[in-house]
């Protein structure tokens, strides 16, 4: 168990549900501008002010994060322009052709894999580096999983799309020891991709099974999969290498809470409480039920406290208060659990598990 | 991925006497080039409300004529044989038809086959009848051009991306849609080709009964129209009792997704016999790798190699799928491949 070491040192409660985030958070109107401006050939607005802008957001970011009182916090993704995108210029063998259709007038820039792919600059190291540096509370790393990046390109190289996942993921296995070494210690793969193909979980699990070569045993690995049918992917999904599962379930309204239930959830679950397509905080209350849902899966030792999914697709303020709220419910839900107040239906794990 | 160079290295048998007149098209539904991408985000919005229902003003009926324009003279350039209007206002892909009706109510957004894409729900909730909707585009489109090719869903692809609530069963909903397709086609302008897109008739396999329905409904929208008719099927081959069925169907011509699966199509048209003419998805339409015409050439003749008990009179060459999921760059490239492929004698 990994856990512990995110238990903040002034924690109040006996019990500890760790807060964090998926990742994204929206930018500030103003670093719009600057790639904007850092895109437009006829202005002298330069990398280095792109540069310079992009720590502010990242700076500011984390601190708000901070400030809502999160264990654990990510820098909101600001120096990433879309989770596919941002790798494919890091990696060699990408090519970019121009923007493609995902639904009606939203595009997405899917790049092209023109040669084998191999591995070139760093991709999150500094990033990690910067946000650790400006915070004083333990950084997670988002990072978008191999499946999911083989999945959303064009393919023109490899035989399937299994044998580019694969070396993908031998890749994030270096950007992963990079992150390590630089002194991560909770790293999430993000694999959206999965709940679109779910017939394919065996590919994404070989593909984690070369992820988490060498990583040492202190650092916690999650795995992030959203808007999917989970019943086609559980409890096969338990036996991937990773400590904890971020699983999008507020959204429907905890309508798969019973898929985790038919099986013993053996690890960890990072459950969503709040929903990141309804533009109000929901309540503190509203969600301290949400995270007693979460206690009918997991003892309270196995939960992690999460939005559903990124939240870059909110208002600023909206979302720093369902960070707010968030944090406020978990906090008074250790309470009630230290009070003895809250029966925990979550079925014991015995060693054996 | 598709096949191989090397699984296609077989000699050919020319017939002496028989040729095979190889015509170079597409199954519309093109990718915006990016101009238009950015000015009708603009013009519109990019929310689900905003997506075209069929009543939009005149600014943004003038920006989808000018992509209209700049589709034909692309398909021109590319020398192709038949010519698509392009179907750039199909936001909602090939639900389009059912989008834009006003017995139609478009709800939550839903996927659209196994791929990253997305489509507005089309609820059916009145009883339907033709809007003329793609019958204008297709006027619009013959004021260019001629050589014009049709493209429609078919029957039972456009049953199976929609919701009824409406008709109350399975053979009801289908018969209507049929009827309703049929009733768009006949308002159809004249031309050469009518190209039917069944790519559920793969992805989501009709039951016992609901095959012999879906061949029903094929009928039924081909004999609304004087064109040379193709029921194309994508993204893997059809089941054996499905191809059975649809051969039943009096169509002019079959598609044949040599890229998703060639093996268990070729199979099909070994065992089942096609009609007189087939249409062959040589091109990939979600892959940025450009085919060369000599490949293409290759493709053709490997098929017509392998099912030489088949006398084709005419082979249409196409993408397997529509190709709106790729970029403008390669697009383009894709037609050009098709087109220099057409200046090619293929004898088969």
């Amino acid at each position: 168990m990994t856990r512990e070491q995110f238990r903040p040192e002034n924690h109040d409660n006996d019990h500890f549900l760790l807060t964090t985030v998926v990742g994204s958070y929206p930018k500030p109107k103003w670093l719009h501008r600057a790639r904007d401006l850092f895109e437009d050939e006829d202005h002298d607005f330069d990398a280095e002010n792109f540069e310079e802008a992009k720590d502010d957001a990242s700076r500011l970011i984390s601190k708000k994060h901070e400030r809502c009182g999160l264990d654990v916090v990510v820098d909101g993704e600001m120096r990433r322009n879309e989770m596919v995108e941002y790798f494919a210029h890091r990696i060699d063998g990408y090519e970019f052709n121009g923007p493609v259709k995902v639904w009606g007038h939203n595009y997405f820039d899917k790049p092209s894999v023109v040669e084998e792919v191999e591995y070139d600059e760093e991709w999150l190291i500094s990033e990690y580096d910067f946000t650790t540096d400006v915070t004083d509370v333990p950084v997670k790393v988002p990072i978008t999983g191999p499946y999911t990046l083989a999945k959303w390109s064009f393919n023109e190289v490899y035989e399937d799309h299994e044998e580019l996942a694969y070396e993908l993921a031998e890749l994030v296995n270096e950007e992963i020891e990079g992150l390590v070494e630089a002194g991560a210690r909770y790293i999430q793969i993000d694999e959206p991709a999965l709940a679109t193909t779910p017939d394919d979980h065996a590919i994404v699990g070989e593909c984690l099974e070369r992820i988490v070569d060498d990583v040492p045993d202190d650092v916690r690995l999650g795995l992030h999969v959203c808007y999917g049918d989970y019943s086609r992917i559980y409890p096969e999904m338990l036996d991937y290498p990773v400590e904890e599962y971020d699983l999008e379930l507020c959204n429907g309204d905890y309508d798969q809470l019973g898929v985790f239930k038919a099986d013993k959830f053996t690890k960890d679950l990072a459950l969503g409480v709040v929903d990141v397509h309804v533009r109000e905080p929901e309540p503190v209350e509203e969600i301290k039920e949400n995270i007693k849902k979460g206690l009918e899966i997991v003892p309270p030792e196995r939960l992690t406290i999460s939005p559903d999914c990124g939240l870059k697709l909110l208002p600023r303020d909206v979302a720093y208060g369902k960070m707010e709220n968030m944090v406020q419910a978990a906090r008074e839900v250790e309470e009630e659990l230290d009070a003895g107040e809250i029966e925990i239906d979550a079925p014991t794990i015995s060693a054996d598990d | 991925m598709g096949i191989s160079e090397k699984k296609i290295l077989k000699p050919i048998m020319a017939y002496e006497d028989s040729m095979t007149e190889i015509v170079a098209t597409t199954p519309g539904l093109y990718p915006l080039p990016d101009w238009a991408k950015e000015q009708l985000k603009n013009q519109k919005g990019n929310q689900k409300v905003d997506l075209i229902g069929g009543d939009e003003g005149e600014e943004i009926q003038q920006s989808y004529a000018e992509v209209r324009e700049e589709f034909i003279n692309a398909q021109q350039a590319a020398s192709l044989d038949r010519i698509v209007e392009g179907q750039g206002r199909w936001d909602d892909m090939l639900a389009h038809p059912l989008a834009v009706n006003d017995a139609v109510d478009t709800q939550g957004i839903v996927r659209y086959y196994d791929n990253n894409n997305f489509y507005r729900d089309p609820v059916v909730t009145g009883e339907l009848s033709a809007s003329g909707d793609v019958a204008d585009e297709l006027e619009a489109a013959q004021e260019q051009t001629d050589g014009l090719q049709a493209v429609l869903p078919g029957p039972y692809s456009l049953a199976d991306l929609a919701t009824d609530e409406y008709y109350g069963d399975d053979a009801s909903f289908q018969a209507a849609i049929g009827e309703f397709l049929a009733e768009e086609a006949d308002h159809l302008p004249d031309v050469e080709t009518l190209f039917l897109l069944e790519p559920s008739l793969v992805e989501n396999a009709p039951e016992d009964g609901a095959d012999e329905r879906a061949s029903e409904a094929i009928d039924t929208v081909a004999a609304a129209t004087d064109a040379d008719v193709v029921v194309h099927p994508y993204w893997g081959a059809l089941e054996e009792k499905v191809y059975a069925h649809v051969m039943d169907a009096d169509i002019d011509a079959l598609g044949f997704d040599l890229i998703s699966d060639h093996e268990q199509n070729v199979y099909n048209a070994q065992e089942y016999g096609t009609p007189d003419d087939v249409a062959l998805g040589i091109v990939d339409g979600q892959n940025t790798l450009v085919e060369d015409p000599e490949t293409l050439e290759e493709r053709i003749e490997w098929f017509t190699d392998q099912t030489q008990q088949n006398d084709y009179e005419r082979i249409y060459a196409t993408t397997n799928t529509e190709t709106f999921y790729l970029p403008v760059n390669r697009f383009e490239e894709k037609l050009e491949a098709l087109g220099a492929l057409n200046k090619t004698e293929v004898t088969a």
